[in-house]
């Protein structure tokens, strides 16, 4: 892993340093005309938020079921990414919303219900801070219940009347703003897999802490 | 005679004088093109795309600072306990 992760953290730092030039050289869209840049790290950091859900709550169901303590440490890890990118997601969100809609916030069916997922995240971490011994199952069973939200919330422009757009949006792109979206998506992916691994590597250093821990108390 | 027909006059329209008054505003036909909206009304777009794009960053970066914190005192931890192992282990 060490050997793939220096050339991934060089190709996510070149990637990053050149994204708002890339961005930049998107065309403007009609209607919202330079507020829609946000775009272009609003929507990455929203499909890694879901995928983050997806690994937290496969990862939670393999700890369940089998009883795997490092399908635990990948829950974790992936539990945390849910709230910092649901973090971005919900600030930048709003932001767009502001001038593209006027609103700051609109109690809507995509907006809610993103703001209760990443609420669900939030009281995951909180349970496995917080909860005492044992509180791993019922944050795992808390992660099983947050990813099977993910579907709801992303067909939730489909289905009720909304402000937000529908998810045909980045299928339809224009040509000149593919690229650019892409670019994007690639690079926070990239960066989503560093931190990923960092921070699965942190829980790994922290249950041998706790082993030597036993090891000197006997 | 007068202030009776002018009364009548007025509690045949009064009530609905009263019910124009309270009617909403027509709704809009058309949209208003954005370059006669005064500037007093206007959003800038160039500070919320830098200010979204610059809490992106502060939130990236300050988790990787977390993280780091964490691996340092995880590390200097380690590093502790596995001297006080090696010490037991010799005595």
């Amino acid at each position: 892993m060490t050997r793939i992760f220096v050339p991934l953290v060089i190709i996510a730092m070149v990637m990053f340093a050149f994204a708002p030039l890339v961005v930049a050289s998107a065309p403007l869209e009609q209607t919202m005309g330079l507020v829609q840049k946000i775009f272009y790290f609003h929507v990455p950091s929203a499909m890694l938020l879901f995928v983050s859900a997806f690994v937290c709550g496969i990862a939670s169901a393999i700890f369940l079921f089998r009883r795997s303590a490092a399908a635990d440490r990948v829950a974790l890890a992936a539990g945390e990414l849910v709230v910092l990118f649901g973090l971005i997601v919900l600030v930048t969100g709003p932001i767009w919303a502001r001038k593209a809609w006027g609103v700051w916030w609109e109690w809507d069916a995509r907006l809610t219900s993103s703001l209760l997922l990443w609420m669900i995240f939030v009281a995951y971490l909180m349970v496995r801070r917080f909860g005492g011994p044992g509180s791993e199952k019922l944050a795992g069973a808390m992660a099983l219940f947050g990813m099977a939200n993910v579907p709801f919330v992303y067909v939730s422009v489909n289905y009720w009347r909304t402000l937000h757009p529908k998810t045909s949006v980045v299928m339809t792109l224009a040509p000149g703003m593919r690229g650019p979206f892409w670019f994007s998506v690639a690079a926070f992916t990239i960066l989503y897999l560093l931190l990923l691994t960092l921070r699965k590597r942190l829980e790994d250093r922290q249950a041998m802490v706790e082993q030597l821990y036993l090891a000197v108390e006997e | 005679m007068k202030k009776t027909v002018l009364l009548l006059v007025l509690l045949v329209f009064l009530p609905g004088a009263l019910l124009w008054a309270q009617q909403p505003a027509a709704p809009q036909g058309d949209f208003v093109p954005l370059s006669s909206i005064p500037q007093t009304e206007q959003l800038p777009a160039a500070p919320m795309v830098i200010g979204a794009y610059a809490f992106v960053w502060v939130a990236l970066l300050g988790y990787v600072w977390s993280l780091w914190r964490r691996m340092t005192r995880l590390e200097r931890e380690l590093a502790d306990l596995q001297r006080r192992v090696q010490k037991h282990e010799g005595s």
